[in-house]
């Protein structure tokens, strides 16, 4: 009995310490749950959160991480737990209206009003806003264009400034592919980057009202003349086999590598491209600066979209419902004019708020910047816009056109009818 | 003759012996069975009947569209083909080749414990493994297949970006992953085989293919049994050896109804049709397990 209280008694004292000191330190824990795998921003997120928590003490911010893949296929299960985190990364569009719907976010309507908001742009905060109210802060945005490799377009003697028009465009992947080079590198089997030609070209055709009338079921929806007519547009290119040989099995992260690697002389992207060639080339450095170049998604002739308008992402984050307060002024926190512009300079993506692009160093993202400055339209990318069950049809029958396996007439239907249902 | 007494004694003690088993056992296994099985079959046959993301309750009711919606997928047909195709590749390709393992390894040969190992091994690996190894392998510019091209100078082919080989490429996969599996099964009931018939027929003057006619194969016979009927429910089941390889692609020709269910029911937050295909699924499982178990498997 004198043993068993010899050991008791510092156990019971070491207990109720660590009880004590629990409780005096951190009485409000706020998950934060992100995708980034780039270890640059990761790092630069982790230390956010440490000048968080040192400013307010008694709060403590936990990050939990998922690959983004498997982040959108458990965010449905994942925020109907009672265990969801507080904080969530988001695409905005389709899957942000049906999340506010089932009720599972929190406005931060209040919150936004005032200094908040007046940093940030107006398109931005507009594409997180649902039934009248903000429901979350977005932090960066991105553009989707086409990225060359200079040394493999002067082989072929292909000038990408010239390059303005479709059939220019055409012409160009005509003339490399004659001089023996692979034109374009697409990660196919991720479906997503071939998307990006046929929702580019449906921008070019039918321009800003095309999307919205087609949202709405009008004109024949997605079936109507303008995405059919980018599906035939697709298959113009399609037919002059550009692609890398096999690229059907290849996922994005494969084909930014090959990108990296010199393997062709162009590929389709979002802004992220470039650091995403350089760690995934077999060297670890890809192409440098001054191997590399961009231009724009080329104008249809005709078209009624203006070849200024923009296809890419405007991405953030919401809160969801049951969140602390503290979730709100972490938010506020990490994504203030100073932190985006921190965020800009050292080269991690195009930030939303007013004027932090100038602090921007990157030469790629500056064209992007100035880009989307300048854009009259942002398309948010179909996939996200549409949400996952039209948006996926998208994906799928894009894939499928440049398969070769579906006509442009089916592959609108396809999509008008997942529309419908 | 016992008399009435003594039989209903009988009874009634060979009731007081098993009630309390009864008593004691099946409850535990019934409400596992019922939590586990039943409920999630009755939940998926309910949410069937509802267009429904996944969010909250389903509240919008739309009877059996989901149903017709799938019966009038062209990806369905070419998932069914492919379950059917993976079916008769394992019943007429992996099962005999199974058989001859065994029995050639079935024998006191030398080498044979190490060669079962050897083609046991792949059923060892995760399915998720393996499929990643033999996208690599199949990778027309950096895989094995590649590097045998290019040793004779040819270019080698994007398999399993070509919907014309690609479901060829994974049959194979599964041929080679699987058989191992059947023929452990196949030597197992191999040695429980009496050698004394064996010996008797030696004595008779029976030749060796006397000996796998009537004796070998006949006393396989519900070892076959068995097997088959593995084969054929974890080919309508296949999905994690397909997911790493393809994913179902290209254009959908390699999907097979789970993956089928997965990519249009699951990552298009189509839960209400994601459930139709189980439910289908399901009922295909079921009415060929009943009936294999009650025509097939009868006598065992």
């Amino acid at each position: 009995m004198k043993k068993l209280i010899h050991w008791a008694a510092p156990l019971a004292a070491s207990l109720a310490l660590t009880l004590g000191a629990g409780t005096a330190t951190a009485q409000v824990t706020v998950k934060w749950m992100h995708i980034e795998l780039n270890p640059n921003i990761a790092n630069y997120y982790k230390q956010a959160v440490a000048d968080f928590e040192a400013k307010n003490p008694g709060v403590k911010v936990q990050i939990q991480v998922l690959e983004n893949e498997a982040y959108k296929a458990k965010l449905t299960t994942l925020l109907q737990s009672a265990d969801k985190p507080h904080i969530i990364y988001s695409w905005g569009g389709g899957v942000l209206q049906s999340q506010v719907k089932a009720g599972v976010l929190q406005d931060i309507d209040a919150a936004m009003k005032g200094d908040w908001a007046a940093a940030m742009s107006p398109g931005a905060i507009d594409a997180f806003s649902a039934n009248g109210r903000v429901w979350g802060a977005p932090m960066l945005m991105s553009q989707v264009g086409f990225y060359y490799n200079k040394a493999l377009f002067a082989k072929a003697g292909v000038d990408a400034n010239a390059i303005k028009t479709w059939e220019q465009y055409l012409a160009a992947v005509k003339k490399l592919k004659d001089a023996g080079i692979t034109p374009i590198i697409a990660g196919g089997a991720d479906k997503w980057p071939l998307h990006f030609y046929w929702t580019h070209l449906a921008l070019r055709i039918g321009g800003k009202p095309a999307f919205e009338a087609a949202q709405k079921g009008e004109a024949g929806g997605f079936a109507g003349d303008t995405f059919v007519k980018a599906g035939e547009r697709f298959k113009e290119l399609v037919a002059l086999q550009p692609f890398q040989n096999g690229f059907l099995a290849s996922t994005a992260p494969q084909a930014y590598g090959q990108f990296g690697d010199g393997k062709g002389a162009m590929t389709l992207m979002g802004n992220w491209l470039y650091n995403s060639q350089k760690s995934n080339a077999a060297d670890k450095k890809g192409l440098s600066d001054d191997a590399m170049g961009w231009f724009a998604f080329p104008s249809i002739p005709g078209g009624k979209g203006d070849p200024k308008e923009t296809l890419g992402g405007i991405n953030g984050w919401l809160v969801t419902k049951g969140a602390p307060k503290e979730a709100v002024d972490f938010l506020k926190f990490l994504t203030r004019p100073e932190a985006q512009r921190e965020m800009a300079a050292n080269g991690f993506f195009i930030p939303v708020a007013k004027g932090a692009d100038q602090g921007m160093t990157n030469p790629f993202l500056k064209i992007n910047a100035v880009n989307l400055a300048a854009s009259p339209y942002h398309q948010i990318f179909y996939d996200q816009m549409l949400g996952p069950s039209v948006g996926r049809v998208v994906n799928d029958v894009s894939t499928d056109l440049a398969a070769g396996s579906t006509s442009p007439k089916e592959a609108a239907d396809a999509i008008e009818q997942a529309r419908k249902n | 003759m016992p008399t009435l007494m003594q039989r209903l004694r009988a009874a009634w003690n060979g009731l007081g012996g098993t009630l309390p088993t009864v008593l004691l056992f099946l409850p535990p296994a019934l409400l596992v069975f019922t939590i586990f099985v039943v409920l999630p079959v009755g939940e998926a046959a309910w949410y069937s009947l509802f267009r429904w993301d996944g969010f909250g309750r389903p509240t919008d009711f739309v009877g059996l569209r989901n149903y017709t919606d799938l019966f009038a997928s062209r990806v369905f047909g070419i998932a069914l083909k492919n379950n059917v195709l993976i079916i008769v590749v394992s019943l007429l390709v992996q099962l005999p080749l199974a058989l001859a393992m065994a029995l050639i390894l079935a024998e006191r040969i030398p080498g044979a414990p190490a060669f079962r190992m050897i083609f046991f091994l792949p059923y060892i690996l995760a399915e998720i493994a393996a499929g990643l190894i033999w996208r690599f392998v199949y990778d027309g510019d950096y895989g094995l297949i590649a590097s045998i091209a290019q040793f004779f100078g040819a270019t080698a082919p994007h398999v399993l970006a070509d919907p014309q080989y690609a479901e060829a490429a994974i049959l194979s996969v599964i041929v080679w992953k699987y058989f191992g599996f059947h023929m452990m099964l196949y030597i197992a009931g191999l040695q429980a085989i009496d050698s004394d018939l064996y010996a008797a027929a030696r004595v008779d003057g029976a030749t060796r293919w006397q000996v796998l006619w009537r004796i070998k194969l006949p006393l396989l016979k519900p070892t076959l049994k068995l097997s088959v009927f593995f084969a054929i429910l974890g080919s309508f089941q296949l999905f994690d050896l397909v997911m790493p390889m393809t994913r179902g692609g290209p254009s959908d020709s390699t999907q097979t109804m789970v993956s089928f269910l997965y990519s249009h029911g699951i990552t298009r937050t189509r839960i209400g049709f994601g459930s139709a295909i189980g439910v289908v699924l399901f009922l295909l499982c079921v009415l060929f397990a009943v009936f294999y178990k009650r025509k097939v498997m009868r006598d065992d």
